[in-house]
């Protein structure tokens, strides 16, 4: 009786497939269950390192990281784990690994761990992290986990990069400032490409300063959360 | 259910292997990371003086080698309240390993008293061209804000400045720094009047009377942080006013 048990559970453990179930655990966060647009959490660091596309794809990825490996980890571990602990056990997992970013950061772009500054540190209270890791890892194997901590990291990168490409157009005229590639669309400058000083189109034109306070993405995040409901049939509230 | 004694080890074993791992990966990165927090202070000094190094110089897309480069060109030296040099021993003593202007961290130094405080010092250039960049350090509304002025040889018109913050509010206090418009308005101001005395220059709220040399503009919706300039520069800049005295004046 006991040995099937085991034999059963080691069955569903090495069971590294990829099919539909593991597929969805990737999609869903993506859009019907989007952590900021759905379940609303990690708001605070999506206001604010969203002024820029840079900063947001480096948070975005530092997240993903996190997200993947704190989730792995603490599915490998959640049959040892006491459960009075757990909490702060998982805490440790996620805190060591945004040390790991943070040292990665330091190494590899000084300038962008300057400018994200305090809000690596908070991935460690970001509520999608620990969210995942109390609803989903700690009841499911390691390589799920690991597809699960994925979806979730990319569903809130998507997101960052969204409302970061329009908080950046519209409140600096740019796209990619400070990555060597960038582009400068429109401002009062011939630097740009839409020149507001000589164009007969867009003289009226100016950067909405507006778009560069944190306050902005709240705005953005509501029209977001918005069109999604208006055409995603599942999140329309029947009740 | 998991006895005392189990959740105790466990925590501690997970605390120790954490701990260990990262102790390991911080002593691998560390030396990078040191050279690269040095490169990033040298960028910013470089900023202040941007304007005398070539035309169209764009110091934050330097590399590494022309950072040092550049740098290398720099005299360093440092100074304290008295106007007196303090050599590079007595920058060891303090505390800061490498002994030369570079390494003394400001932050530290603003937490002494006035009259122990050492004062970083760069000179670009020589004779008439010489150029000093001094180091400021104050508080905006939030955190601290520092940066690095530039001034001719007259210890009054100002080349160039460079501000950084800890965690102004983006798009208000922390366009001291994020709009290049800012820093911009400092160049060819006088930190002195006409009988060379000491005034510094002001952020003024509601924009600067035209054609004063102790004025710039200050930011919308970010007039704790400009005050916080103002006196930033006030204050600070005056710590060099002996040295000034004694070693350049005459």
């Amino acid at each position: 009786m006991a040995d099937t048990a085991i034999q059963d559970v080691k069955k569903k453990e090495s069971g590294i497939s990829f099919g539909k179930k593991e597929r969805k655990l990737i999609s869903d966060p993506l859009n019907d269950n989007n952590p900021i647009t759905v379940q609303v959490l990690g708001i605070c660091s999506a206001l604010a390192v969203t002024s820029l596309i840079l900063p947001s794809l480096v948070m975005s990825i530092a997240v993903v990281f996190v997200c993947m490996f704190a989730s792995f980890f603490t599915s490998l571990l959640r049959k040892q784990i006491p459960n009075s602990v757990r909490m702060i056990v998982q805490l440790v997992i996620i805190a060591g690994l945004v040390t790991v970013v943070e040292f990665a950061l330091k190494y590899f772009n000084f300038t962008v761990y300057k400018q994200l500054s305090v809000y690596i540190g908070l991935i460690i209270t970001n509520c999608i992290v620990m969210g995942r890791l109390e609803a989903f890892a700690m009841a499911n194997n390691p390589w799920k986990s690991l597809l699960d901590g994925l979806g979730n990291g990319l569903g809130y990168g998507a997101i960052l990069l969204i409302i970061a490409f329009i908080r950046e157009l519209f409140g600096k005229g740019t796209l990619f400032a400070g990555t060597g590639i960038e582009w400068k669309i429109i401002g009062a400058s011939p630097d740009y490409m839409i020149n507001t000083l000589d164009s007969t189109w867009f003289g009226w034109y100016a950067n909405n300063n507006l778009m560069v306070l944190p306050a902005a993405a709240m705005f953005i995040i509501g029209i977001l959360i918005w069109i999604q409901r208006s055409y995603n049939e599942k999140l329309v509230d029947i009740s | 259910m998991h006895s005392t004694g189990y959740t105790l080890r466990f925590i501690i074993i997970l605390t120790a292997v954490v701990a260990l791992l990262l102790t390991g990966l911080r002593e691998v990165t560390k030396t990078q990371a040191e050279l690269n927090e040095t490169i990033f202070n040298k960028k910013e000094i470089l900023k202040a003086i941007a304007t005398r190094l070539g035309d169209d110089v764009d110091v934050s897309a330097m590399s590494d080698e022309e950072v040092e480069n550049n740098f290398s060109r720099i005299e360093q030296l440092a100074v304290n309240i008295k106007g007196e040099s303090i050599d590079a021993a007595k920058i060891m003593e303090s505390g800061y390993k490498g002994g030369k202007a570079i390494d003394i961290d400001m932050a530290k130094e603003k937490k002494k008293n006035e009259e122990d405080r050492i004062f970083p010092l760069f000179v670009y250039g020589k004779g008439k061209d010489k150029i000093y960049i001094l180091n400021v350090r104050g508080n905006g509304l939030w955190d601290e804000i520092w940066g690095n002025v530039a001034v001719e040889s007259d210890f009054s018109t100002i080349v160039g400045v460079s501000f950084d913050h800890k965690g102004e509010t983006p798009g208000l206090g922390a366009e001291i720094k994020d709009n290049p418009a800012f820093p911009k308005q400092f160049t060819g101001k006088k930190i002195r009047n006409e009988n060379s005395d000491y005034v510094s220059v002001l952020v003024k709220k509601g924009g600067a009377d035209k054609g004063n040399v102790h004025e710039v503009d200050g930011i919308s919706g970010a007039t704790v942080t400009a005050d916080g300039v103002t006196e930033m520069l006030g204050r600070c800049i005056k710590y060099y006013e002996k040295y000034y005295e004694k070693n350049i004046k005459s």
